[in-house]
């Protein structure tokens, strides 16, 4: 479960204004839930989910996530309670050592290293069950530089590692936005099947209009920093890539946007 | 055959400079000028605590444990005040010149009449060197590099023990990529300065067996030990190309003994010492850009 409160992050331009990035949000998300979050750029979606990740520090309000106040952790500590897949496959994983090694970095995810052998003959045989799992033949490259494989296969990997020990949260911030549009689908057919099989408590920043119809239980849309639209359950289910045009659409002459940000959201989206 | 000997030695001894700038460097990507200051101070503490009557295997743990401060010093100005690489080891090696030369007392101090590790090293071994064939002088020579040698190799095998745990993996994982380190809940400025203390208890290692070796401690004898280290990586990886960490640490100290063979063979054929350091940069940039001119040849045909 991931509770914010009031949450506000404010950042200052030198010489700008202020811009509340994010302003004022509060939102539940029960456990098991995965939510799907849209926006234009400079929305504040990306900031919404780093002040969760713990890469943006929030001025005003209250982080809970899986009943602990996360607000004044470390990023390195909130990494107990959170699985996180990047948008650059480069930093989710370390390119020069193998994919093993990096899953048994993972493996020790909130946990105290110490001095046992990281490659241990079980975690190997773990790893080689698990990613042939998802992509078979991969279990094949356990041995090899994680910087050897492409982009999609390291998204997927690093998906692998995010949920090896299954999170209270997982944040995806847009990990398909850098990959082709097939290693794109397997990423996110990876990602909806692991979220199934660990039953995980989800949130998702996408670019994808057709990924924000068809994945997920819920729809948020940030807007200057605030949840703009929330769709869930049945109306969710019922989200068709062409009805968020139309809910821009909406949107717009309900005023909550101005021309100019569905002109960009149509962009983006459409 | 003893200048050829002692040569081995040498390069063995400054091995351990070699594997400390790979650890930084390599490891941590953390060019650490901390290195010229920390090969001074595990020289002069080693040899203080000597001629103070302590032990040589104390004195040359006390000197490493120095080095090991002075590198965590380093690794927390960046990790903790966010100093860049470069400054953040800069200040603590000019810092480190007064500290040397407190500790010494004056600019240079001999170890005449003291029991050194190698001499100690010298009259277990010499039985081992005289069954091998080496006779008269040059079998103390032998037998003091057998012992550089036991000691460069075990510090490789122990290296490479430590970083294939889950520790140690850990922390090339987050000298590698901090942002995926992070996310998976490793503290990565702690782990900069327990690295940077590995490293630097390396380099400061080799200068209490190099005080001990030439039998004497003196406080400009770490300037240009990064450049050193890093030539002798550089080399080593260029002997053996890309290999994985166990065959990187080897080729490293392999890089380090080429490195003093290749100085020796130049002073030999004539080369004025006053050329020295400027050879050794000139080394140093040819074995960065030589490689990359030779992948960017055999890329060529191939571009898209």
């Amino acid at each position: 479960m991931l509770q914010l409160h009031n949450a506000t992050v404010t950042f200052s331009a030198p010489g700008g204004p202020l811009v509340r990035a994010v302003d004022g949000v509060s939102l539940t998300v029960p456990t098991g839930q995965f939510v799907v979050v849209i926006g234009t750029n400079g929305s504040g979606k990306s900031t919404l989910l780093g002040s969760i990740a713990g890469t943006v520090r929030l001025d005003g309000g209250r982080i809970d996530v899986a009943g602990h106040d996360i607000t004044r952790w470390r990023e390195d500590q909130r990494a107990r309670l959170l699985g996180r897949v990047f948008q650059d496959p480069r930093a989710g994983t370390a390119a020069s050592l193998t994919v093993l090694e990096n899953i048994a970095v993972a493996a020790c995810r909130g946990r105290r290293a110490g001095l046992g052998w990281a490659t241990s003959g079980s975690l190997r045989g773990e790893a080689a069950r698990r990613l042939a799992a998802v992509v078979p033949g991969l279990d094949a490259r356990l041995d090899q530089p994680i910087g050897s494989l492409s982009g999609g296969q390291r998204q997927i990997v690093t998906l692998i590692m995010a949920t090896w020990h299954r999170p209270e949260l997982l944040l995806l911030d847009e990990h398909t936005a850098a990959l082709d549009p097939a290693a794109a689908d397997r990423v996110v057919q990876a990602t909806a099947r692991l979220v199934r099989e660990h039953q995980l408590t989800a949130l998702m920043v996408t670019h994808s209009l057709v990924q924000a119809a068809t994945l997920g239980d819920r729809l948020l849309l940030v807007h200057r920093g605030r949840i703009a639209l929330d769709v869930q359950g049945a109306a969710k289910r019922r989200l068709a890539a062409d009805d968020l045009a139309h809910r821009f659409d909406r949107l717009r002459s309900a005023d909550q946007l101005d021309d100019s940000a569905a002109r960009s959201l149509a962009e983006l989206y459409v | 055959m003893i200048t050829l000997l002692s040569t081995w030695t040498f390069g063995l001894a400054l091995g351990f400079v070699a594997l400390g700038v790979f650890v930084s460097y390599k490891l941590f990507s953390f060019p650490d000028i901390t290195t010229d200051g920390s090969f001074t101070l595990g020289a002069v503490v080693a040899t203080v605590l000597l001629v103070a009557g302590v032990d040589p295997v104390l004195a040359t743990l006390g000197g490493m444990l120095a080095g090991a401060a002075a590198g965590a010093c380093t690794g927390m100005l960046h990790a903790i005040l966010g100093i860049e690489p470069l400054l953040a080891g800069i200040l603590m090696t000019t810092a480190l010149a007064s500290v040397n030369l407190v500790v010494l007392g004056r600019s240079n101090v001999p170890l005449s009449g003291v029991t050194t590790l190698l001499d100690r090293a010298e009259k277990a071994l010499l039985p081992l060197a005289r069954l091998v064939g080496f006779a008269d002088a040059a079998a103390g020579e032998a037998a003091r590099l057998g012992f550089v040698l036991l000691a460069a190799v075990a510090a490789v095998v122990l290296l490479y023990l430590f970083f294939r745990t889950r520790l140690g993996t850990a922390m090339r994982a987050g000298g590698d990529t901090p942002t995926m380190a992070r996310a998976l809940g490793r503290n990565t400025g702690l782990l900069t300065v327990a690295g940077l203390a590995i490293a630097n208890s390396l380099t400061a290692l080799s200068g209490a067996v190099v005080a001990q070796y030439q039998g004497f401690a003196d406080v400009q004898m770490g300037i240009g030990m990064v450049v050193w280290g890093m030539a002798s990586v550089f080399l080593g990886a260029a002997l053996v190309g890309p290999v994985r960490l166990g065959g990187a640490l080897v080729a490293t100290l392999a890089g380090s003994v080429t490195f003093r063979l290749l100085v020796a063979a130049a002073l030999r054929a004539g080369l004025n010492p006053d050329w020295l350091k400027f050879t050794t940069a000139i080394v140093v940039l040819t074995a960065l850009v030589a490689p990359r001119l030779l992948v960017r040849r055999q890329h060529v045909p191939a571009a898209r």
